[in-house]
């Protein structure tokens, strides 16, 4: 039997679906899109029943990615039973989506969550009297705390063993949308070819809902289309009355089953809210908030990682090179450098990665995320994003592979893939490291000073990136920003583990696949046909890449060091060190040695290179992953590759031309 | 000291000031998305804060929702005289 869980975001639907299933749960995709799809199953008394967690939609038109999802699934999957996750707490606009599943006609539970936040902020709600008002069943539930759990599967053991109630008709609309809806079903033939309940196909198409009209128009005869058409323009208001007529029936059914004994009074969150809302005191506590999970990434993340790096990666490499003497040298430097050097490097970065996403998880679960979102919208806004891309982004400057990952919270798709998109733009930690050794070799005491200004010129790339990339690829695409404020909740542990458990996971499938492809890639191309690099292929193709490379006043060599930045960006350093041979001899000789190779003007134009070059092997596997498109993928790396080279030619041409660092 | 009648777009409301929803305008995500969310012509709204050219935060049916200020704007509302 299948059970499908329908509900708004924020009403406490995963937590539901964790305690149903527990660990017997599997995360996938929906086919074909990157919303996240959970199923479960639970087996009880020789019944098994396979759960579903649809995506969390506030309504079942198709405005959104989440809603056709779920609405999809349910007309065409037709599910056995639909559990209703509706919130005690804000109760009247959970009462939407149950109305829009009544006319959906589903057989459905309600399963009235949050009763305590609802009793703590002086609303009492009456299950039984909502259950005689809706005509479904209906239970109280706690989910956080488990209450309630056991009845709700009770309730759905009880309608497997044929207690099944038929769906009862939907609620009404309202005298004139009922007329309008009669004289749509007179003008279309008796018989219709279409995957969907009749007169809900017919509000929908009322409502203008795009792909119910498509599936429509191609199924009746043009003239009928025809008049169709002009009868849904004359009637371009009635999506306002149909939503209208839902709340109708949901205040009516509101107003029977909640008693407010208590006036409204201040609650914690909403004192929390005057700081946390703030233009000013938000942002200031948002900025804490961020320093506090990058203190923690680089105070307990970093020195686990730093841990793992002497002692597993290099150990075992060391001792692989040992067991494996007597074995031809290529073999031994693809296990030790290309696998465990790339892939075991990789892998490193999971203590910083968990602690990174427990803390976003939990930020979320707690409610805070869209406060964050709220705060920095005022500035998003002006590089054509909005609140909510600001999070992952920020995230970037750590390392842009959380970023392109975060992006998952940000809705709806253009915005996500604009976000996504811009992401490796964002200086990571990684790249720092570079800038500030050439800085520090070609401008002594004004070393911050370039530095700086590099970064804000990156900022600014970035800034224009995001903008040029909704205005025009996504252009017309609406990314709107209206968004729920929820109430603060204690965070349920188990959500949160698991929430974390899943990234961390696909973090390190991530790793084991493309990531594993690139870094031997790499390595193939710098040790044959020769292992020293400057025969290598690499060698070869950095050659190659000299004439373009002379337009920024650089050679070969640091055209070879460019590439192999696409592994990870701090490996630009180490490949100099080999190439120039002052690898044993650290960082003073190389800068030494960097002098002599290119004059200033080119190493500023190499930073800028470098700052903008495509992203790393593991931030392109990323955004793989989360574009699920190779086409995507195809284009951040294209358009940073052509942005890389036109800056850098500008900067090192524009400093000829004025005679400057040359 | 204002005509309670006055229709004015969401977004001129000030903090602690209600209004009732009129009409709303923009594409048809954005509506549909707002009325999903309770913002039905004839509900009553209150401004909960309203800071120059950010987004707004509205208390709409006992939830609260964030707007972006152009959102804000394509909401009207018909002003109501402070409750007293």
């Amino acid at each position: 039997m299948t059970v499908a869980l329908a509900g708004a975001p924020n009403t406490g639907k995963s937590t539901v679906f964790n305690a149903l299933t527990g660990l017997r749960q599997h995360v996938g995709n929906w086919p074909g899109k990157t919303v996240e799809k959970k199923t479960g199953t639970y087996q009880r008394n020789g019944h098994v029943f396979s759960f579903v967690d649809l995506p969390g939609s506030y309504s079942l038109s198709a405005h959104s990615l989440e809603e056709e999802i779920a609405r999809d699934f349910l007309v065409r999957e037709r599910p056995d039973l639909v559990v209703a996750i509706a919130d005690a707490s804000s109760l009247e606009r959970s009462l939407y989506l149950v109305c829009e599943l009544l006319e959906i006609g589903v057989p459905l539970v309600v399963a009235l969550n949050m009763m305590d936040v609802a009793q703590n902020s002086g609303l009492e709600v009456d299950a039984e009297a909502l259950e005689k008002a809706l005509g479904v069943p209906v239970i109280a539930m706690v989910a956080r705390s488990g209450q309630g759990i056991s009845r709700l599967l009770e309730t759905i053991e009880a309608i497997a063993e044929g207690e099944m109630r038929a769906p009862i008709p939907g609620p009404r609309l309202g005298a004139a949308m009922e007329e309008l809806v009669a004289r749509l079903d007179a003008m279309l033939p008796a018989e219709l070819d279409v995957p969907y309940p009749r007169r809900w196909a017919l509000v929908k198409l009322l409502e203008g809902d795009p792909p119910i009209r498509r599936t429509l128009e191609s199924v009746v005869a043009a003239e009928v289309w025809e008049r169709l058409e002009s009868v849904l323009h004359q009637h371009e208001q009635a999506m306002l009355e149909i939503a209208s007529g839902r709340y109708d029936w949901a205040t009516e059914a509101y107003r029977r089953v909640v008693i407010r004994p208590r006036g409204e009074r201040l609650s914690l969150g909403q004192r929390a809210d005057r700081l946390l809302t703030h233009p000013l005191g938000g942002l200031v506590a948002f900025l804490a908030m961020v320093f506090g999970v990058y203190w923690l990434m680089f105070n307990v993340g970093a020195p686990v990682q730093g841990w793992l790096d002497d002692n597993m990666v290099a150990r075992s490499a060391n001792a692989l090179e040992n067991a494996l003497q007597g074995w031809p040298n290529w073999s031994t430097s693809l296990l030790a450098n290309g696998l465990i050097g790339g892939v075991g490097l990789v892998l490193t970065f999971i203590p910083i990665l968990a602690i990174l996403f427990l803390a976003l998880a939990i930020l979320e679960d707690v409610g805070y995320m869209a406060r964050a979102a709220f705060v920095m919208d005022r500035f998003m806004h002006l590089i054509g994003l909005r609140g909510q891309s600001f999070l992952p982004l920020f995230l970037g400057w750590g390392c842009n592979v959380p970023a392109v990952m975060g992006s998952r919270i940000v809705q709806p798709r253009a915005a996500r893939l604009t976000t996504i998109l811009v992401a490796p733009l964002v200086p990571c930690a990684a790249r720092m490291v570079v800038i500030a050794l050439f800085t520090a070799a070609f401008f002594g005491g004004a070393a911050i000073l370039v530095s700086w200004s590099m970064v804000m010129m990156n900022l600014a790339v970035l800034a224009l990136a995001a903008l040029l990339i909704s205005r025009f690829i996504f252009r017309g695409q609406e990314s709107s920003f209206v968004m729920e404020i929820p109430r603060y909740h204690v965070p349920n542990i188990r959500t949160v583990l698991l929430a974390t458990g899943e990234r961390v996971r696909r973090f390190a499938v991530l790793a084991g696949t493309v990531i594993l492809i690139m870094s031997l890639a790499v390595w193939a191309l710098s040790t044959f046909p020769s292992n020293d690099i400057e025969h290598s292929a690499l060698g070869y193709i950095g050659r190659g890449l000299a004439p373009i490379g002379g337009l920024m006043g650089l050679d070969w060599r640091m055209m070879v060091a460019l590439l192999t930045s696409f592994v990870a960006k701090e490996q630009t350093i180490a490949t100099l060190g080999v190439i120039l041979g002052t690898g044993e001899r650290g960082d003073a000789a190389l800068k030494a040695s960097l002098g002599d190779i290119m004059v200033p003007a080119a190493a500023v134009s190499f930073i800028a290179l470098q700052m903008l070059f495509v992203p790393c092997a593991a931030s392109v596997a990323a955004i793989r992953q989360e574009t699920r498109s190779w086409r995507w993928t195809g284009f951040a790396v294209g358009y940073m590759l052509a942005i890389s080279f036109v800056v850098a030619i500008v900067i090192y041409q524009a400093a000829r031309l004025f005679g400057l660092g040359v | 000291m204002r005509a309670d009648d006055q229709v004015v777009p969401l977004g001129m409301l000030r903090p602690g000031e209600t209004g009732i929803v009129v009409d709303l305008s923009g594409g048809r995500g954005f509506v549909a998305r707002c009325l999903a969310l309770g913002c039905t012509p004839g509900t009553r709204l209150r401004m909960e804060r309203n800071v120059s050219r950010g987004p707004v935060i509205v208390l709409v049916r006992g939830t609260r929702l964030a707007l972006g200020r152009g959102e804000s704007m394509r909401l009207r509302v018909k002003r109501q005289e402070d409750e007293a």
